[in-house]
């Protein structure tokens, strides 16, 4: 009985009222309080209970989705100008992205965010890099990428030991990939 | 159900902005050369479009079981389509499909028809 | 006030099934085959949105229960056609397969094997 257990029934048991919608009814009641002490019971026999299969406590969270939709947006609006216009001038290019967090979270919370950015997607991940490919010229900053990093990063409790650096894209690479 | 002005304003802004998004992604889909830049214009019309959508229609309904309903439905968009788009795109690295690089521009008409006449 | 909004969410339905039609045009010319799973994924999507606006016009909430349905199907169907395409079966567990390769401290990016 840890708090992943308390705050998984507890989603859980939002998650069925949403669905649904009856407070008065008694057996629809007890038979959702079974179902959902079932699904419980079962997760914490499995052991897999963890900060990463109940992620509901990190609730600073929330600001980091508030900034990301507002980059969403933003990215969306370059986005629409390159594919309306009649000429549509754009420059795909892939670059790596190193990756300096610690736990599996974090790195899929900050991969996920580049791949709901309009304009990059994450292509493939190794240990420590991402392969991005970016659509236009003006989001193919690194700085930026760093920056969402880090705040990817802190909303979700990494420690980010490490410093963040520069990774250009060598020209052995970009020639691997023209072939 | 009754609607105030005010409701009716923001939700079919909400509406008519969120359509105009899928329709730009699909004219993407449609338009962009290649795999890895499509997935871009799709991806435009998994976020921005469908939220902005479900937004004015969460607006129109008020506070009800059905904009709870709703707010379900875009966080269930938010979480798979990144995870979606992801795969496609590393499924069709992985098969070996390179990606397009370098600056490109849409041919104009012209240049369209002088390549059909060549192809001829 | 009600019809105002009874009609901007026709015009929304229809305008959503344009865009689906027009989606359409991709699956059929798709050169590869990732195209057309991308352009199914999308298409899945606005279907979603079209179950949602749809529930409004004739007034009834289940429709956006389905609309939930269809968008969990819709994942689950377009993980299932891309596991299916790579390992040609479906019964590889994720752990014995590793999708990239594991951590390398190297700066420059592992070579890959050419399938």
């Amino acid at each position: 009985m840890n708090k992943y257990t308390i705050t998984l029934f507890v989603v859980l048991v939002i998650y069925w009222f949403i669905l649904s919608g009856y407070f008065d009814h008694t057996v629809l009641l007890v038979s959702g309080a079974i179902s959902v002490l079932i699904v419980v019971g079962l997760a914490a026999r499995m052991k897999i209970l963890d900060d990463e299969t109940a992620p509901y406590l990190h609730v600073k969270s929330i600001w980091y989705f508030a900034w990301l939709f507002k980059e969403i947006i933003k990215a969306n609006v370059a986005v629409v100008k390159a594919v309306l216009s009649p000429d549509m001038e754009i420059s795909p290019s892939v670059f790596y992205v190193k990756m300096k967090h610690d736990t599996d979270l974090g790195r899929t919370v900050f991969a996920n965010s580049v791949t709901l950015t309009p304009g990059t997607i994450s292509v493939r991940m190794y240990g420590g890099q991402m392969m991005v490919h970016s659509l236009l010229e003006e989001l193919t900053d690194i700085a930026g990428f760093q920056d969402m990093g880090i705040r990817a990063g802190k909303a979700m409790g990494d420690k980010m030991t490490f410093e963040h650096q520069d990774v250009k894209p060598s020209r052995a690479t970009k020639k691997k990939l023209k072939k | 159900m009754s609607v105030d002005l005010l409701q009716l304003l923001v939700s079919s802004g909400l509406v008519i902005s969120g359509i105009f998004f899928v329709l730009a992604g699909t004219i993407g889909v449609l338009r962009l050369p290649d795999f890895y830049t499509l997935m871009h214009a799709a991806g435009m019309t998994d976020t921005l479009g469908a939220e902005l959508l479900i937004l004015g229609l969460m607006v129109q309904s008020g506070f009800t079981q059905t904009s709870l309903k709703l707010l379900l439905v875009a966080f269930l968009l938010f979480l798979t389509s990144p995870t979606a788009s992801h795969a496609v795109a590393n499924a069709a690295d992985h098969a070996g499909l390179k990606p397009l690089l370098g600056k490109y521009r849409a041919p104009s008409l012209e240049e369209l028809k002088k390549s059909r006449e060549v192809k001829r | 006030m009600t019809q105002i909004l009874y009609y901007l969410n026709v015009s929304a339905a229809i305008l959503l099934l344009v865009g689906m039609a027009l989606l359409l045009g991709r699956l059929l010319a798709g050169p590869t085959v990732y195209d057309r799973i991308l352009a199914v994924n999308s298409f899945g999507t606005k279907t979603v949105l079209f179950l949602c606006v749809f529930s409004f016009i004739i007034g009834r909430g289940d429709g956006i229960d389905i609309a939930i349905l269809y968008a969990l199907m819709n994942f689950i169907a377009t993980i299932a056609i891309l596991k299916f395409f790579r390992y040609k079966a479906l019964s590889i567990s994720l752990a014995d397969a590793h999708i990239d390769k594991p951590t390398v401290k190297t700066s420059k990016p592992v070579k890959r094997k050419q399938t």
